[in-house]
This record gives structure tokens, C-alpha cells and sequence, in this order.
């Protein structure tokens, strides 16, 4: 089994197929990050480069992580100590990293379109994560991951996205994965953050969270950029907390048992109520612990090394 | 000196369309008409099959000098012109310096003359560093030669200013050029606003940014009685407005670019950097309605707004990328084709390219009517190719359109009775 293509660059172009072999493959590496040592020589001797170009501690974080209990050599790159301060094009940079026999370049950039301009420009295999607005593809896996560890069947699955949905990657990728494997998502929003023809996408759109969250089994909260504020978004964080802000009442108008996912970090008592976030149903943590796991699969899809 | 252009089809859009003869003597058209003796020494052209047109006009070019030398020159961006049958340009004035005074006017026509090609003549700013804020020397720069003004790229948002603007150009007589987007609508845009800007996670434009800006527009020049010509319109709701502001007698003129005929929003997919320019690429609802608007005659004027910029530029990220194709080299055969999808006759076609343009901004260009400039265009309108940009006479090749395979070519190019271009033989 293996995915055959260089590059993980989106959810988009995915099939159903794809994303239940990544799950599957990430499943035996949960099991290795479960163990007291948490290492495997899959990709001895393989070398990934985190080429990151917005500030990130998580993902980054968590793609070192993966790599190093793959075995592979890992390198950090981040534009302030590199480089690009120097004027230096994206595609020169990471030719650069090429001809340092890079095998996998795991990129994080601020602009939509990033990771498939550097895939087009280099042998090495590319993985995105995120770019702009665009996709966060290894997000949304992780998402399914922690979702289908809980038990919850795709086919027919309600979930709600709340929140900026219109300067969301995150948003983006799940909706096309979830779609993809038959759940019903839902979008939830101001209708300033809801980007135009969401709907065409597959989501069903919603300004009202409590008639959006009634029935859903998984409720997932964006996070809101404070700084947007001021920019005709929303009047303010406290209205915008009042209206979408997940409080454990409205917890109760999902199904029983519903869980809580968030891609972090959280604004406690912005978009999520504290005793919500440390509640039971919230499975935040768990999505941060499956990250390592699910890139661990990814990296070794897309080494080959299968 | 003399050159006579022996038995083309002559389209003199509005004068003469037939087979015959032209005869160019001492820079000027001389006769037009079937049967013209040579006269001693005349280099004689056989033009069998050909079409022999008045040379283009286009009202929209960027040529970066001073500036941007490294982009285009006035000597490369003639050139280039020539090469795709323009005789005569406007260059828009976002150079740097701005084009808003005299001596930067003055600098450019004499690079023209230098460059010996086409004739290239000036837009000049509405405002001083096109700042928006206090009108430029808008009389001087209609005395040194600017045949038009506008802040191109920079769109006056200040509605004051741009009403001003409008009713001082009355004292000139000359054009005001509005390139319509509102800024805080169109604000981080990199493509169009819909269904594609929301997968690909881009920042969108929406059509509306640019039909308020019509809006204003049409509305100021009914309150001042200026001539307003609106560059490049892209959306259906313009092509709408306009329509209805000529039908209720406002002076207002439209131009259109090729690639907003040819190319819907699809082609940024992918986050082709080649497929960005502002106005940015529609719907197919929108390139129907431009359609419509050539064919009606409510746009005016093909113009290519030819914005090169360098491989370095486009090679960026998609947001980061600048916006803007190089169009000269490529305008005909893509109007050409409205001809084979039956929206204009090959008269209106040329016509877009010539009179219309030579009368939106009064220029005494666009006519082979005898003692009219020998500025004049042989084309082949058969003649099969495919766009290879390695071959552009523009320094930049930033074209959406490379491996295109087209129909219609320029053969010869003939600028005050001079041969400027004459096309590579092919083996």
C-alpha cells in the first residue's frame, strides 16, 4: 500500500481511500509512541527538513518529534535565522535544502499556494503545514484520527466547525476530508467569516450556534485571531464570545456524548469556555498526542520507505 | 521612400473595406484604392490575402521607464508593440517617479524618440505621486505631450479629488482614466472573490469592489460633463453600467483586455502567479457579458494593459506575486477569435484596435485616410502559431498564454512610412 504521490499538499485532490490508509499507518505508529521507547529505524539514514515560515510551536513540534522516532535526521529551518531576511526567493531556499539531499521538506508558510509552488520546484517530497487561508492537510488527519479513535463512524457523522471559517486552513482541510468520508459538516459563523460558496463545498452553513450544534457528535472550534478585530470582523471579542463561544449549556445541545476538539491554542473564554476546554468531552489534548502518531504515518508514507 | 502595398484586403474600419492598393509616400498615406500605379523607386508589398489595417492603437500599456528598466523599457516595450502590430501606445504613468510633471513626460517621449518604433505617447497622473491626495500639473502635463490622465493602479478613492480632477481636465479637453477598484473592498484581493478564492484559501476581489467605483464614476462624470474613459472592465455589472450611461448620453468610453475575454477565474487554479492581474479574471458569466459589450458597441476599445513584470517577480507566492501579463504580442489573434465565435465582424474586431481607441482619447491615429500617418499593419489572419514567449520582443514573458495555439499574425509593421517589423520568416 502507499499513497503514490511525491507531495502531501492538500486534502483536496484525496481520495476516501488515501485518507483510511494514512489513518490505518498511523495506527501502528500510535502504538510505537505508546512504548517505553519510542523509537523506530523506519527512516533511518532519511533526512526531513522543517522549513518554517510562520512562527509555530506545535506543529513543528510535533513533525520533530515524528521524525526523530522514525530515526530520520531532522533539521529546523525558521526565516528569521535563514536567508530569507536576505531577500532569498522560497524556491531558491529550498533548492538549497535539495542539494543538501533533503528527502522530505515539511513546510509551514503564510501564503496560500506556498507548498505547491516548492513541490513543482524540487525532487524532494513536500508536506504542507499550512499555508495562508488554504489547507492544513496534517491538521485535519489528526482530527480524523482523534474523531475515529473515539469510536465515531465518518458515514453520517455531524460536525459542527465554529468559528472563522473564511481564514481557516484548518476548516478547509477537514471540510474536504469529512466530506470525502460521508459525514454531514456543518459551518458555524458571523457571516463576515464565512467565505463565499461554502455551501458548494459540502458544508451546510449556519449563523446560530445552538441550532448548529443541535445532534452533532463532534463539535470542532476554530480559533479566533484576536487581531482581526477592529476589521469589520465582529464588533468585539465579548459579543463575538456571547454569540459563538462554546459554554458547556450549549455543550448539552449536542448528542450525548458529543466531544470537543480544537486545533490550539485555545483562547479560554474567547471561542471556548475554560470547564469546557478541561471537561471529559474535550479531546484537545488527545488530537496534540495523535499529531505525533499521524505525521509519523505521513513521513512514512511519503519516505517510500513502506 | 515610397512603399506601395499591392492587392490586401484594406479595412479602414468606418472608410473602406475592399481589396486594393496603398501607397505610402513621404510618410503619409498617400492613395487608397484599386489599381495605384508605383511611382519610380516605390518598394512594392504584396499583400495577396493578407490584411492590410490601419496599425493598432492601444490605450494601455505599462512601459516601467524611468524605473522599472529591468521590467521593460520604452525601447523593449516598442519593441515589443510593433511586433504585435501597435503603432501607438499610452503609457500608463505608475513609473518611479511618478509620470505627474513635465520633465518625467518629457523624458519618456524623447526615449521614444531614441527607440525610433512606435509612437508612444504619455498618460499623465491625476495626482501628484498618483497619492490620490492634490491634482498634478494636469495643464502642463497636457502641454508636454500627455494625451490622457489617469492614476492607474492606484484608483483615486477620494471622490472630492476625483470630482475635481474631472472638472479641471474640462479646461483640456482631455480624457480621465479611472482604473475602478475600491481599495477598501478590493483590500488584500489577490483573485476574484467566489467559489475558487474559497478552496484555494486566497484573498479575494469582488466585482463589486470595481461596479461601486463605475458607479462613482459614471455619477461624476454626469455631474461634470467630463470625458471619462474606464480602463480595463472586467464584471458583468460594469458592462451594465456603462451600458445604460451611454444610452442616457454621459461621455464615458470602456476598454476591455483580451485575457478578460479569454480566461475565466479557472485558470488561477493551481496558483498560477501568470493568471493574476487586477482587474483579476471573472466568471464565465462575467467574460459573457464583456462579450456582449463588444459586440454592442458598449465597450469601445480592446486595450492590452501589458504589464510585464520579471520571472523573479511571478516566481513568488501567490499572494506575494505582483499582478499584471505582458498582452502586445498576443492581442490579435485572441481578438481574432471573437471573430470566429461570430461576436464581431473582422471590421469591428480591427476596429476596437484602431478608430475606436485613435477616438476615445482624440488622437489623429487609427485611419489610412489619405494624409492620415503611415501607420499601417499587414496581417496574415490564417496564419497558425503557438505563444512562445521565449520569442517576445517585451523584456518580460509573464503571459498566461504560452503554447497557445493561435490564428492570426502580424507580418509587417509600418510606423509614419517606415518598415518597424517585419515577421521571421518561417522556414
Amino acid at each position: 500500500m502507499s499513497l503514490k504521490r511525491k507531495d502531501l499538499l492538500s486534502l483536496a485532490p484525496l481520495s476516501a481511500d488515501d485518507i483510511k490508509l494514512i489513518l490505518e499507518t498511523a495506527d501502528s505508529f500510535k502504538e510505537v509512541t505508546g512504548r517505553e521507547i519510542k523509537k523506530v529505524p523506519a527512516l533511518r539514514g532519511r533526512t526531513v527538513v522543517n522549513l518554517f515560515f510562520e512562527p509555530s510551536t506545535r506543529t513543528r513540534t510535533s513533525f520533530e518529534l515524528a521524525a526523530k522516532r522514525l530515526s530520520a535526521d531532522v533539521i529546523n529551518f525558521s526565516p528569521s535565522s535563514s536567508s530569507v531576511v536576505k531577500g532569498e526567493t522560497l524556491l531558491d531556499t529550498a533548492r538549497n535544502i535539495e542539494a543538501m539531499q533533503a528527502d522530505i521538506i515539511v513546510l509551514r508558510h503564510s501564503s496560500a499556494g506556498a507548498a505547491e509552488a516548492l513541490a513543482r520546484g524540487v525532487k524532494s517530497s513536500v508536506i504542507n503545514a499550512g499555508d495562508g487561508w488554504h489547507e492544513h492537510p496534517t491538521q485535519a488527519l489528526l482530527d480524523l484520527y482523534t474523531i475515529r479513535e473515539r469510536g465515531l463512524a465518518f458515514e453520517g457523522l455531524r460536525v459542527a466547525i465554529v468559528g472563522d471559517v473564511a481564514h481557516s486552513r484548518v476548516a478547509r482541510s477537514n471540510i474536504h476530508a469529512l466530506s470525502k468520508l460521508g459525514a454531514e459538516v456543518r459551518v458555524v459563523g458571523p457571516p463576515t467569516m464565512m467565505p463565499w460558496g461554502v455551501d458548494k463545498l459540502g458544508a451546510r452553513v449556519y449563523y446560530n450556534l445552538d441550532e448548529a450544534l443541535h445532534g452533532v457528535q463532534v463539535i470542532m472550534m476554530l480559533r479566533l485571531q484576536l487581531e482581526r478585530q477592529g476589521r469589520a470582523l465582529f464588533p468585539t471579542i465579548r459579543e463575538y464570545a456571547r454569540l459563538y463561544g462554546l459554554t458547556a449549556e450549549r455543550v448539552k445541545l449536542a448528542d450525548p456524548g458529543a466531544i470537543v476538539m480544537h486545533p490550539g491554542p485555545i483562547n479560554r473564554g474567547v471561542e471556548i469556555a475554560p470547564e469546557v476546554a478541561d471537561s471529559l468531552s474535550s479531546v484537545i489534548l488527545d488530537q496534540v498526542a495523535n499529531g505525533v502518531a499521524v505525521r509519523m504515518g505521513i513521513l512514512y508514507l511519503m519516505s517510500g520507505a513502506n | 521612400m515610397a512603399i506601395l502595398i499591392q492587392g490586401g484586403h484594406i479595412i479602414d474600419p468606418g472608410r473602406f473595406n475592399a481589396v486594393g492598393d496603398l501607397l505610402i509616400d513621404r510618410g503619409k498615406v498617400a492613395a487608397v484604392g484599386p489599381d495605384i500605379k508605383a511611382p519610380a523607386g516605390a518598394t512594392k508589398i504584396s499583400a495577396k490575402g493578407r490584411l492590410v489595417v490601419p496599425g493598432f492603437v492601444d490605450l494601455h500599456v505599462h512601459f516601467r521607464e524611468p524605473g522599472f528598466e529591468y521590467k521593460e523599457t520604452i525601447q523593449s516595450g516598442a519593441a515589443s508593440a510593433v511586433a504585435g502590430g501597435f503603432t501607438t501606445v499610452c503609457c500608463m504613468p505608475n513609473t518611479n517617479p511618478v509620470n505627474d510633471n513635465q520633465a518625467i513626460t518629457e523624458f519618456m517621449l524623447e526615449r521614444a524618440r531614441a527607440a525610433g518604433l512606435a509612437n508612444v505617447l504619455p498618460i499623465g497622473a491625476i495626482t501628484k505621486g498618483s497619492e490620490g491626495k492634490e491634482l498634478a500639473e494636469i495643464g502642463d502635463l497636457r502641454r508636454a505631450g500627455c494625451v490622457a490622465i489617469s492614476d492607474d493602479g492606484k484608483p483615486v478613492m477620494n471622490s472630492l479629488v476625483m470630482r475635481r480632477a474631472m472638472e479641471y481636465a474640462l479646461a483640456f479637453d482631455v480624457p480621465v482614466v479611472d482604473h475602478c477598484e475600491d481599495l477598501h473592498l478590493a483590500e488584500g484581493g489577490c483573485m476574484n472573490e467566489g467559489l475558487i478564492s474559497t478552496e484555494l484559501g486566497l484573498p479575494g476581489i469582488p466585482a463589486a469592489a470595481e461596479d461601486v467605483m463605475v458607479a462613482r464614476n459614471v455619477s461624476l462624470a454626469e455631474l461634470t460633463g467630463a470625458r471619462l474613459h474606464l480602463a480595463h472592465i472586467s464584471t458583468a455589472g460594469s458592462v451594465r453600467m456603462v451600458r445604460e450611461a451611454k444610452s442616457r448620453g454621459i461621455k464615458v468610453t470602456a476598454e476591455a483586455c483580451p485575457h478578460h475575454f479569454t480566461l475565466t477565474e479557472e485558470v488561477v487554479r493551481g496558483f498560477n502567479t501568470l493568471a493574476k492581474m487586477n482587474p483579476p479574471l471573472r466568471t464565465w458569466n462575467d467574460v459573457q457579458a464583456i462579450k456582449e459589450g463588444l459586440r454592442d458597441g458598449t465597450i469601445d476599445v480592446i486595450a492590452t494593459d501589458h504589464a510585464p513584470h520579471a520571472s523573479q517577480e511571478k516566481q513568488q507566492g501567490f499572494t506575494e506575486a505582483p499582478f499584471g501579463i505582458v498582452g502586445l504580442e498576443t492581442a490579435l489573434p485572441l481578438t481574432l477569435a471573437l471573430v470566429d465565435e461570430g461576436i464581431l465582424s473582422v471590421e469591428a474586431a480591427i476596429g476596437k484596435l484602431t478608430t475606436a481607441p485613435a477616438k476615445a482619447f482624440s488622437l489623429s491615429k487609427g485611419t489610412l485616410a489619405v494624409g492620415a500617418d503611415a501607420d499601417v499593419a499587414i496581417l496574415d489572419p490564417q496564419a497558425q502559431w503557438e505563444v512562445d514567449p521565449s520569442k517576445f520582443r517585451s523584456k518580460s514573458r509573464n503571459t498566461p498564454f504560452a503554447g497557445w495555439k493561435v490564428k492570426g499574425a502580424v507580418l509587417t509593421t509600418i510606423v509614419a512610412g517606415r518598415i518597424v517589423f517585419e515577421a521571421p520568416v518561417v522556414a
